[in-house]
């Protein structure tokens, strides 16, 4: 498939790769975050970890919105499910997640709540417009770049002047948590993540732009290099990232130039402006209360509000406490420290997050990596 | 989550709307965020709604600095299979 299989030329990256070790200064470790799910799948999937010199480490990032949600929004969506006139339509990346007490979307939808998984928002109106004896709810979940088609969905359906269709808004942003992760001054030491820079996020890049990295970069003297989703990608970006911590630079690059501008999709900045407004607090998943961190709906368009509609008053709830789901997202553990790792959670019974979406830290390296800790312990035993 | 896909558009469509084809799966998908569409055009695909028009150029000179920034010597996998 064009603009596919030319970034996944193993051969190239093997090559790119040993540029990598030829420049990174050997006795100087280097470790950059992958902010997003997408670029862990990459990493965990083409085993690009094994492509690079034992000092150039990667650590995943909190770039997963299913898994920065807190599990009292997905109780508060069962519990709107649960209601009888209610219709929840969801993408499929939520159907499994852990919910508090054992609970599921798909085990609620098995308990007889009407849960449709659909493709599209746009579905979710037209499923509004085909019934309108029932009250069809979008669990709209994503950074920014899912917020425009749900965006542009909420316009559609003020236009067909539908009644009984709204939004249980979970919509995210990508520049505070980058902040949350590097703004530690305040934390215990044994809580900071010291990186070196990022692997910036490709399609929320695709909306937002380069140009609102430029001022975190600055501030906390890390480089960015925003890259796309292949491998090839991925690798070409680490080297620039090398480059820049040889050369004591932190700017922002673009590794994706092919879809990716400075000033990024100017109709999706407009669409979502003009549906949404900055919410004072969000909770995220292991990086806790942000602030300005999420989007609501402006009361221009509260019709469309599921939380004023359906009155949602949110409950307090916990995480499983032996899930290290948190430490994981903030990069301070990696999969495999976590006790449950493979033992009760995997993503057939998943018990965090994590190992739900194929871009969670935990799942990828369930499906991919673990296979090479179980080569490297071997190679191990094998040496003794 | 922000998984997209880079697709071929086949035919425009009213209300800024187009239809586009992978592997032989045909869908109608929103184009109403990126302004003067042509067929032809590929965009990343993402939820049924096209975010950005890739840009062909950029494309060739992303896999030119790729080329560039190899080890000169190693076979591309093209190379090792010919």
């Amino acid at each position: 498939m064009k603009y596919i299989d030319e970034y996944r030329d193993g051969g190239l990256a093997r090559s790119i790769a040993a540029t990598i070790a030829r420049e990174a200064v050997s006795g100087r470790h280097y470790k950059f975050m992958e902010f997003c799910g997408g670029h862990t799948h990459a990493i965990s999937r083409y085993g690009i970890e094994d492509l690079l010199p034992s000092n150039v480490e990667m650590v995943h990032g909190p770039g997963c919105p299913v898994c920065v949600l807190p599990v009292g929004r997905i109780d508060d969506a069962i519990r709107l499910a649960m209601r009888p006139e209610v219709t929840l339509c969801t993408y499929a990346d939520l159907m499994r997640v852990p919910a508090s007490s054992g609970a599921s979307l798909l085990k609620a939808k098995a308990a007889g709540a009407d849960i449709r998984m659909i493709y599209s928002s746009m579905d979710a109106v037209l499923i509004a417009e085909a019934e309108p004896a029932r009250q069809v709810v979008f669990f709209a979940i994503g950074f920014e770049t899912t917020t425009p088609s749900t965006a542009l969905s909420i316009g559609l359906a003020r236009r067909k002047q539908l009644t009984n269709f709204s939004v249980f808004c979970n919509h995210v942003l990508t520049p505070p948590a980058i902040r949350a992760i590097l703004d530690t001054a305040n934390l215990p030491e044994v809580e900071r993540v010291l990186v070196d820079g990022f692997v910036g996020p490709a399609h929320v890049s695709t909306v937002i732009g380069t140009s609102p990295y430029v001022g975190l970069a600055a501030e906390f003297e890390k480089p960015v290099v925003v890259a796309g989703f292949e491998p090839l990608d991925v690798v070409q970006a680490i080297l620039m990232l090398v480059r820049q911590v040889n050369e004591g630079r932190s700017d922002v690059e673009n590794q994706y130039i092919r879809a990716v501008t400075a000033e990024g999709n100017l109709i999706a900045q407009r669409e979502i402006a003009e549906i949404f407004e900055l919410r004072e607090t969000f909770e995220w998943r292991g990086l806790g209360e942000l602030p300005a961190s999420a989007l609501r709906l402006r009361e221009t368009y509260a019709q469309f509000d599921a939380e004023q509609r359906f009155d949602v008053v949110p409950v307090p709830a916990a995480d499983n406490p032996a899930c290290e789901c948190g430490d994981v997202l903030r990069g301070l553990k990696k999969p495999a420290d976590c006790k449950l790792f493979g033992t009760v959670c995997s993503p057939e019974t998943p018990m965090g997050s994590c190992m739900v979406s194929p871009e969670g830290a935990c799942a990828a390296h369930w499906t991919y990596g673990r296979f090479r800790d179980r080569a490297k312990a071997s190679a191990v035993r094998a040496m003794a | 989550m922000c998984l997209a896909i880079p697709i071929r558009v086949e035919a425009l469509l009213p209300d800024q709307m187009a239809r586009v084809t992978l592997g032989g799966v045909s869908k109608v998908v929103s184009i109403a965020l990126v302004e003067d569409v042509r067929v032809g055009d590929y965009v990343l695909l993402h939820v049924g709604y096209a975010l950005t028009r890739l840009d062909p150029d950029e494309a060739e000179r992303t896999l030119a600095l790729m080329r560039e920034a190899a080890v000169p010597g190693l076979p591309t996998m093209k190379e090792a299979a010919a």
